[in-house]
């Protein structure tokens, strides 16, 4: 019963029949934060959340909410709301009486919870599409309408079913600020589910990173890519350059390495693509051992010394940088 | 680039218009032998104009009543159709979830499509005469025709089932709403127009039951039934009156349903700001 925290799992396990979605895994959520859960499809980060929501069954193990044990409760009785994958907009409904639908639920009269629909809509800048259909609004509308839905029976923690992956990339990075504000100014915790690491980085107080059912790390987005635990966390974050160091792997950041065609030290390699990327070029090297690097190079130093693919280089690196990795 | 069309258009628009003329052909001399002049006959020429064989079909026949058999008609599709929408329904939305046994269940619930139509009957009406019980319209007819009608239910609502997001009922469950809220504002809604679907499916197709129906129906005749009774026995224009009136009413029925469904949408959409 620590009330620090408003989301605790306790060796929480998902199993269907004999295969173990999320083994036994143990996470504590402070109080206000955003936390986001991340990892390739299959590694139980959507499961987690379902459990946490009270929409999939906990084969083991507990989940506290605010210090309370809700396992086994019905999702209204948990204090979380969940936005889904699909915004699960109730087509047949306005978008006033989708928000309004829960406050309907529990017998509030028509008045008072088109009212307080309304001032959620306005919450969401949505005021003036009220009376029109999910289907005749655009995929960022939808989102809003729904997180105006999830929103109005007072969460004390929202759950967030991969927000962003049905909007284009312009409106994602919009949206994305949009979401972090609304956690902010309203104080509760928001726990969102998603494969893309930027979004991660980018939200994250506290980043969960899963593989196969497990959590392998946890810690602010600049732990993790600073420190990434193995060289699956490595490879996954991105930016990271993983290579075999004379006592186990280790990674290095790509913005941290040089290419010094001439000088001692550092590792052969032969340039396979140059991308340029406008502030950076991207230069994909293949080491003479056969694994892969790529380089960051500002502009201005790649176009000082630019290369050609095929060419042989040097891959260096300040052993400051280096970071030794646990497999 | 030609705009000419290949002759091969030619020829399947031949086609296509032939089996329009088959399909339709027959039913149109029949409304049109329907209006027969008082003293014509069952085939042409028509000698005259009337709409005697329309009043015919109101007086009670020596043979036949056409008005009160219409009636039994209509309450038993009526019926049939409330039935098999519930338990489509219900069937739809269970068979979602997939419990030991569903496949066998599926194939034995649909097996009754397959089975020869009077054979179906035949045994319902055994099966009544050796338990003793009295046939009637809604006992052994009402039971043969669901074993018709409902399998039909059935497979539209499995496809139906199959579209529907499950997360607007996790959505529903997440908002606080109860088995029965989440079924009576939100699952039931979203499936409305599948259902009527069902509904009016198992209508039409109860309303001209012929097979199932006449070893089971009792001592009171169906529509179709006494329509064939009439054909059997006195052939006069009368029984072209019936079938012009039966098209109106089918007709009728579709609009009808139509103009609901459109009003509906029309509801939905004036929402608009």
């Amino acid at each position: 019963m620590d009330p620090r925290y408003d989301v605790e799992l306790v060796d929480v396990s998902k199993r269907y029949g004999a295969t173990t979605a999320v083994d036994a895994i143990s996470l504590r959520i402070p109080k206000a934060s955003y936390c986001c859960l991340l990892g390739p499809s299959g590694c139980g980060k959507t499961s987690t959340l379902r459990m946490i929501a009270g929409h999939e069954s906990i084969s083991g193990g507990d989940v506290l909410i605010d210090g309370r044990n809700v396992t086994g409760l019905p999702p209204v009785k948990r204090g979380t709301a969940m936005m889904f994958q699909s915004y699960a907009l109730f087509p047949h409904l306005s978008c006033v009486d989708n928000v309004a639908f829960s406050l309907r639920m529990r017998g509030v009269g028509k008045a008072e919870r088109l009212r307080k629909a309304r001032e959620f809509l306005d919450l969401v800048q949505l005021g003036a599409y009220a009376e029109r259909l999910p289907a005749q609004l655009s995929g960022g509308q939808q989102q809003r309408v729904a997180l105006a839905r999830a929103l109005i029976i007072g969460p004390q923690v929202l759950l967030l079913d991969e927000p962003l992956s049905a909007l284009d990339p312009f409106l994602r990075v919009r949206v994305r600020e949009e979401l972090k504000r609304l956690q902010r100014e309203l104080g509760i915790t928001f726990i969102h589910v998603t494969h893309s690491q930027d979004e991660a980085m980018a939200l994250a107080d506290q980043m969960v990173m899963m593989e196969d059912g497990h959590i392998r790390q946890v810690g602010t987005p600049r732990d993790v890519f600073e420190r990434p635990a193995s060289s699956f966390i490595a490879r996954f974050i991105g930016g990271q350059n993983v290579l075999t160091g004379s006592a186990g792997p280790i990674a290095i950041r790509a913005d941290r390495c040089r290419l010094e065609p001439a000088g001692p030290g550092g590792v052969p390699a032969s340039v396979v693509a140059v991308e340029y990327l406008g502030t950076v070029v991207r230069v994909a090297l293949k080491t003479n051992s056969g694994e892969e690097a790529s380089v960051m190079v500002p502009d201005h130093v790649y176009y000082a010394a630019p290369v050609e693919p095929g060419s042989g280089t040097r891959l260096t690196w300040s052993p400051d940088d280096e970071h030794a990795l646990a497999a | 680039m030609d705009d000419r069309r290949p002759f091969t258009f030619y020829l399947l628009a031949g086609l296509m218009a032939l089996f329009l003329l088959f399909l339709y052909g027959p039913m149109v001399i029949i409304y049109v032998l329907s209006f027969q002049g008082p003293d014509g006959g069952v085939t042409f020429p028509m000698v005259g104009l009337s709409t005697k064989w329309f009043g015919d079909i109101l007086r009670p026949g020596q043979m036949a009543d056409i008005p009160a058999s219409f009636g039994r008609s209509l309450l038993l599709a009526a019926l049939v159709s409330v039935l098999t929408v519930v338990l489509s329904v219900a069937a739809g939305l269970g068979f979602r979830r997939r419990f030991p046994g569903a496949g066998l269940l599926f194939y034995v619930a649909i097996a009754s499509l397959v089975m020869p139509s009077l054979l179906v009957g035949f045994g319902i009406s055994l099966g009544f005469q050796m338990l003793g019980l009295e046939q009637g319209l809604f006992t052994s007819a009402l039971g043969a025709q669901l074993t018709w009608t409902l399998p039909f239910g059935l497979l539209t609502m499995f496809a139906v089932v199959a579209r529907f997001n499950r997360s607007y009922e996790e959505a529903a469950t997440d908002l606080g709403a109860n088995a029965w809220q989440r079924l009576r504002y939100v699952t039931v809604p979203i499936l409305l127009p599948g259902i009527i679907g069902v509904g009016i499916g198992a209508f039409t197709l109860s309303y001209d039951e012929y097979a199932r129906t006449t070893l089971t129906i009792g001592s009171h005749n169906t529509l179709p039934l006494e329509i064939y009774a009439l054909i059997a026995s006195d052939s006069t224009p009368v029984l072209f009156a019936i079938g012009t009136v039966t098209t109106v009413v089918s007709f009728t029925l579709i609009g009808l349903t139509l103009a609901v469904v459109l009003r509906l949408q029309r509801r939905r959409s004036m929402r608009m700001a």
